[in-house]
């Protein structure tokens, strides 16, 4: 049987780019939440849980309708980069972002809250800037979690099929993820290569999911102790 | 020197019963303690002072840096504010070494200053040797040391302390003075620390604040509160008299004298300034000012017969306690000699006493 590696590899390109993004933003977005009150803030928590809640394909479609080639985003979009947004790898990995993101906000937050109040404290008092405590002090401190988050936020950015298919399409060797080539492999009565790709991916995800745990586990344990 | 006037409510809600901290306090250098019980506002006035929690309204001023200012808007930011805080815990920060966390504090020094800096606090609290160290790799009093010297590499103009020896046994809490007094002697800064320990005030303290409640109800220094405590309820707090309740039986203001009925006997006191005949008080005396005897017959002028409930050894001698909530303090060698005896009289002095 000749397989076709292409989709395991945009996968695993797609969802390393979008957890580098989502940590970027993600990790500002959970050290916002977890401060100090700010106006807004209940809205903002409320926008960043909601993609949790709401279908894959309702947050496509919405994701459609902001970045389409009609709307004002896709069209700066295009006008930067020469090409629409819609229906290139580029868009799976908006689509991973968005799917894989809310989770990572939620557990780098409670990270970033379960950190000891006095140390962030002691560095005010001693004069650091919010930002050098951020990166000096609230961030060393919650590591583990975080690249334990990242690596969960990895996994379930492998696993996007609603909000892919819906902005990215199935375009085979172009956008067609994992996920999408499984079941675009089911649809065509492909047996073998679902089975094949379904044990892949079940597989890497475990890893992830291992290597996870390896490294939240001796944080947890200490903050029990 | 601190001048603060604050008042910060928290509302009744279904976890707590509300607390409102109301005080005005004014430091006049060196150590000041602020003394009382457990959620009495203590921290949470070390905690306005530092500027993690804004009062509702009031002003406070460290020397002539306004701090805040409830009426004119002004709230700084704890970075700003020059108050070198050390925590209970330390909050030495545990991904760095304490040559790295005395480096954090003196970040805004140039590099070479920064490094000569950091060596000479190291020095001074004598940590040169653990420098390399991570916190979990210190011991407790090492970990205070060097707190409280991360704490002044920034210079600071207030340092202070929340409950700087709790969990400290005796021999640290002595290192803990000297510390302290060195940091007074040598830097110059004010301290303004918490406690609930009163031989910590009397042995540090240039000034003591005692708080009940959300409110300050004395102050002065600890060894003028602690003579005369200005209330039945700061003796109390203070808990170092005996308050015996006391009957008023005569009075003789020419002689300097009075008499007074305590647990059925009674006993020769000297003038009480503005009681009544009859009058119901409490006296107020220290249980080292009380001496124990073995009952030899009948008791003697001012002692009391009473009955030795327990004992209990403390560093120095041994604490009685007898009926009617009688405590007094005796020597060891005292102790030793008449720990036998089974019938006791307590004996009173007839000078040296007060009622509230």
């Amino acid at each position: 049987m000749q397989v076709d590696w292409f989709p395991l590899w945009l996968s695993l390109r797609v969802a390393a780019l979008s957890t580098l993004v989502s940590l970027l933003l993600g990790l500002w977005i959970a050290w916002l939440l977890a401060g100090r009150p700010f106006r807004g803030r209940a809205a903002l928590d409320a926008a960043v849980t909601l993609p949790l809640v709401l279908p894959p394909t309702v947050l496509g479609y919405y994701l459609l309708v902001l970045l389409g080639r009609e709307s004002p985003l896709g069209q700066l979009y295009e006008s930067i980069f020469g090409q629409p947004l819609v229906f290139t790898w580029q868009a799976a990995v908006v689509a991973a972002i968005v799917h894989s993101a809310p989770l990572l906000i939620l557990a780098s937050r409670a990270a970033f809250e379960s950190i000891d109040h006095s140390y962030e404290r002691a560095a005010r008092t001693l004069g650091a800037s919010e930002w050098r405590i951020f990166w000096r002090v609230t961030l060393p401190l919650a590591r583990r979690s975080i690249l334990a988050v990242a690596a969960l936020a990895f996994a379930r950015a492998l696993g996007d099929f609603g909000v892919t298919i819906m902005i990215a399409g199935n375009i085979p060797g172009r956008t067609q993820t994992v996920a999408v080539a499984i079941y675009d492999a089911v649809e065509a009565g492909n047996g073998g290569l679902a089975r094949l790709l379904v044990v892949v991916v079940s597989f890497a995800a475990l890893a992830v999911i291992t290597v996870a745990n390896r490294i939240g586990a001796p944080l947890s344990r200490r903050q029990a102790g | 020197m601190i001048q603060a006037r604050i008042r910060k409510s928290y509302p009744r809600t279904r976890d707590s019963a509300g607390f409102s901290l109301d005080v005005d306090l004014k430091t006049s250098g060196g150590i000041s303690v602020l003394f009382g019980p457990s959620g009495a506002g203590k921290t949470l006035t070390l905690d306005c002072i530092a500027g993690f929690v804004q009062p509702d309204e009031g002003r406070i001023l460290l020397d002539d840096l306004l701090l805040y200012d409830g009426a004119a808007g002004v709230q700084l930011k704890p970075q700003v504010r020059r108050c070198g805080y050390v925590f209970q815990n330390y909050a030495l920060f545990p991904h760095m070494t304490l040559r790295e966390n005395l480096a954090f504090a003196a970040h805004h020094l140039p590099r070479l200053e920064r490094h000569r800096r950091v060596n000479e606090m190291l020095e001074r609290f004598a940590l040169a040797d653990l420098a390399g160290r991570h916190p979990a790799e210190l011991s407790g009093g090492q970990k205070q040391r060097g707190s409280i010297a991360r704490a002044l590499i920034t210079d600071p103009r207030l340092l202070l302390l929340d409950e700087p020896a709790r969990g400290l046994d005796a021999p640290l809490r002595r290192q803990l003075y000297e510390t302290l007094q060195q940091v007074r002697e040598d830097f110059h800064t004010p301290i303004l620390l918490v406690t609930h320990d009163l031989e910590e005030c009397v042995n540090l303290g240039d000034e003591m604040f005692i708080y009940r409640d959300g409110g300050i109800v004395q102050s002065g220094p600890p060894s003028q509160v602690v003579e005369q405590p200005g209330s039945v309820e700061i003796a109390r707090l203070l808990d170092v008299y005996n308050l015996l309740p006391i009957e008023i039986l005569a009075l003789d203001p020419q002689r300097d004298a009075s008499r007074y009925r305590f647990a059925g006997t009674d006993l020769t006191g000297p003038y009480f300034r503005g009681l009544l005949l009859g009058a119901r008080v409490l006296l107020c005396v220290r249980p080292g000012q009380l001496t124990a005897l073995p009952r030899d017959g009948r008791p003697a002028a001012n002692q009391v017969p009473l009955r030795l409930l327990s004992t209990l050894e403390r560093p120095g001698g041994m604490r009685l306690e007898f009926e009617s909530e009688v405590f007094v303090d005796v020597p060891r060698e005292d102790w030793e000699a008449r720990r036998h005896s089974k019938e006791w009289v307590v004996g009173f002095p007839s000078r040296g006493v007060r009622v509230l």
